[in-house]
């Protein structure tokens, strides 16, 4: 395909981003692996980079963002240093989802408009189904799956890390 | 149902019907004269399944999509049952149900496939509410407006963008009753790589992408007492007209077009054909000194804007290989306002050019930066043919019984050279017709120069005048574009001249025409306009003693630095202008850019 007649983005702070494009052979078959590489490197997917992606695979940009934004995986947006991840799946919400919501982010003063914490520090998050039914109703804190969560326990989970990063 | 299945057919509701090599079931079902309706399917393009109103009853198979089934023999299909019918009735509701309802305001009312397909299956009421809010229209490119509020999500439009044009300046983006088609990171269509070719606004079934609209600026300069409004019509558009008055596809409607622009308030009607012929003057110059001296070759033609716009994003290496002729739109323009202001003693502001064109690209190729003098636009506003339609019906004129009247003198005349121009290959062959004299030193019978015609999206071509072989190569589709720009890059192929256009066919297949259900409308325009060029006196731009008259007194030697001044420009990449440039903030190229979308 046409090659760019010259590099059009900045060299420096590309460099991981060619890195992964680098590991993954700049094909475009890997932009599923590519984008999830740079999301784990940027928290999240910012356009500019995935405009630099789409250029190097030779994707148009808006397949690449068509992409990003079909996974609930991939964020746009920034999110904070945690996630929290509720399960509202059939079994979760079944089992009483809604009110751990609730207390969370009540807690962190979050809403469904807002995701995010102020201070970058938390993001809390419904997904559809965690696949952990009989653990059900489930909360992902980072990568730690909580089983039979209560509205309390949530809280103290939040608090517990809140503290932890008040100490650091 | 009884089922007698002979070899090598498929029973259609009953009835037997031959196959014939049909691309799949639908094509079949609508073969047999069943017409089922669909948004989704286009001959064009990649088969999407995704509207689910062309399924069909298959016994053994149940309930499956016409468009993905493959036309096998001795299947027994049936088209018409309840269940079928509650399915695609359902289907149109629940697409009625989140639809911006406000048809009569529609730029699509009348011709909206959603509204043909509901009275088609007598829908007569919606039974669910509406659960998205309204969003706001795009209205960031100068050649289209997006309407995210009529969406039916049928995907035509991103598949010809990808499929045919090879750009992907749409697509699908987010997911279930979030999905929407959306330029890349949700930004406006006139900030991304779209080139303004249209095709999805043409391919379009509803209101959600449709062409931006001019009428009222042009009504407005009309009223204006002040200004004095000047009229140039391309090629194309007088084949098509008729067709949104009921005529034939192919009716060559120029009389009554001059009329009724007369009747709106035209003080001039010119021909985009004279500056063709123009056209033709400059770049076989041009192509004949590249020829003779080996550089930069092949020599790109430049008349089409949505190609300009694709080269300079995709192919900047290739820009300086692209003909720095103007457009025939850009040059009558450019002429019209050096000379028509002394001449009527008037300023420059006071003649409004309007051009009449079959392309949505030229809205934005008039509003580029280069073709502004002191601010003042070369041509300051372009309508589609459907615009003009639109116009003519507006003032209750009754286009039928019009009395025929001619194009001004002396810009309306033309050669068939130039009116051949909207069609491909008539570029190619237009040059064609001057180059051959040039190089043989005697006139050449215009029937020995065809060879450009055809149907086909690639075409190659070769001539020898005396001991000169001219290659040419004519291209349409822009995906088919960057396919020969590759091969072309890679040493794969040598030609000399390269012509492009982005549009089915040329610009007679442009996204301003009158929208046609199939190509069979835009190959009567392409023979018509073969047709026009046939009956006129003159064959060959050269022979253009207007054009030549214009030389003698406005533009001096043809390639001279006067013409050159008047009528060719410069096109720069549009690579550095991405915003992850290091240089972004203080690269010209961007100060450039930054004036185009002048809304």
């Amino acid at each position: 395909m046409i090659a760019p007649a010259e590099p059009s983005v900045e060299a420096e702070p590309m460099l991981k981003v060619r890195e992964i494009l680098d590991r993954h052979d700049h094909r475009a078959s890997r932009l599923v692996p590519i984008l999830q590489a740079v999301q784990e490197s940027y928290r999240y997917l910012p356009a500019e980079v995935l405009t630099y992606v789409a250029q190097e695979l030779d994707v148009p940009a808006a397949r690449v963002f068509g992409v990003a934004t079909f996974y609930a995986h991939f964020a746009i947006v920034p999110k904070g240093k945690h996630v929290i991840r509720l399960c509202d799946g059939t079994a979760c919400h079944v089992k009483a989802s809604m009110p751990i919501l609730d207390a969370i982010r009540s807690r962190l003063g979050l809403s469904e408009q807002q995701a995010t914490t102020p201070d970058m520090l938390f993001t809390v998050e419904t997904v559809a189904c965690l696949g952990a039914c009989g653990l059900a109703p489930v909360v992902v804190v980072d990568e730690a799956v909580h089983g039979q969560m209560t509205p309390e326990g949530a809280v103290e989970l939040v608090e517990r890390l809140m503290a932890q990063e008040a100490s650091t | 149902m009884k089922t007698t299945v002979t070899a090598n057919t498929i029973q259609i509701d009953g009835r037997a019907v031959p196959v014939n090599g049909e691309r799949n079931l639908l094509e079949l079902i609508r073969k047999s004269g069943i017409e089922l309706p669909t948004f989704c399917y286009h001959s064009d393009l990649s088969v999407y399944g995704a509207c689910r109103l062309c399924l069909v009853d298959i016994q053994g198979r149940g309930i499956q999509g016409a468009c993905s089934t493959p036309a096998e023999a001795g299947l027994v299909v049936r088209t018409q049952t309840e269940e079928l019918r509650d399915i695609r009735r359902i289907a149109v509701e629940l697409l009625l149900a989140n639809h911006d309802q406000q048809c009569p305001t529609c730029p699509k009312s009348a011709s909206c496939r959603l509204q043909g397909i509901a009275r088609q299956l007598g829908i007569r009421h919606v039974r669910f509410r509406p659960v998205h809010a309204p969003e706001p229209l795009d209205e960031s490119s100068v050649s289209l407006v997006r309407d995210p509020n009529k969406c039916v999500l049928c995907g035509d439009c991103v598949r010809f963008c990808g499929e045919i044009q090879g750009i992907g300046a749409i697509d699908f983006a987010y997911r279930g009753h979030e999905a929407a088609v959306l330029p890349a990171f949700g930004k406006g269509l006139g900030e991304g790589e779209c080139v303004n070719c249209g095709q999805c606004a043409a391919l379009c079934p509803t209101g959600a992408l449709s062409p931006r609209p001019e009428t009222n600026d042009v009504w407005r300069a009309l009223h204006d007492a002040t200004k004095t409004v000047v009229v140039q019509v391309a090629p194309a558009v007088r084949v098509a007209l008729g067709e949104a008055f009921g005529m034939m596809p192919g009716t060559d409607t120029s009389g009554r077009l001059v009329a009724a622009l007369k009747r709106l308030g035209a003080a001039r009607v010119y021909d985009t054909a004279f500056s063709a012929d123009l056209t033709v003057l400059e770049e076989t110059h041009e192509f004949l000194e590249r020829k003779a001296s080996g550089e930069r070759l092949p020599l790109f033609t430049s008349c089409c804007p949505a190609w300009v716009k694709f080269a300079e994003q995709f192919a900047p290496d290739l820009l300086p290989n692209l003909s720095t002729c103007k457009s025939p739109q850009q040059m009558l323009g450019a002429l019209c306002k050096d000379t028509l202001p002394a001449e009527l003693g008037l300023a420059r502001e006071q003649v409004v050019m309007v051009s009449v064109m079959p392309c949505t690209a030229k809205k934005f190729e008039a509003k580029r930066p280069e073709f502004k003098v002191g601010g003042n636009p070369d041509v300051d506003h372009v309508i589609t043919t459907q615009e003009l339609a639109h116009m003519i019906e507006e003032a209750g004129l009754q286009f039928d019984e019009l009395e025929p009247e001619s194009f001004d003198l002396p810009m309306g005349f033309k050669t068939g050279a130039g009116v051949i121009f909207g069609n491909s290959g008539g570029v190619s062959e237009a040059v064609l017709r001057h180059a051959s004299e040039v190089v043989a030193g005697h006139p050449v019978p215009v029937s020995e120069l065809c060879m450009t015609r055809g149907e086909e999206g690639m075409r190659f071509a070769s001539v020898e005048i005396g001991d000169v072989v001219l290659k040419l190569a004519v291209v349409y589709g822009l995906r088919q574009a960057r396919t020969l720009v590759n091969r072309i890059r890679n040493g794969e192929l040598a030609v000399d001249l390269v012509e492009v256009m982005a549009c089915p066919g040329g610009c007679v297949g442009g996204a301003g025409q009158p929208v046609t259900a199939d190509g069979q409308a835009r190959r009567q325009r392409t023979r018509s306009l073969y047709e026009v060029d046939k009956r006129l006196d003159l064959h060959k731009s050269q022979d253009n003693h207007y054009v030549r008259e214009s030389y003698r007194r406005h533009l001096g030697d043809i390639g001279g630095p006067r013409a050159h001044q008047v009528l060719h420009t410069h096109y720069a990449s549009r690579r550095c202008a991405s915003e992850g440039c290091a240089a972004h903030a203080t690269c010209p190229q961007v100060a450039l850019r930054s004036e185009e979308p002048a809304i």
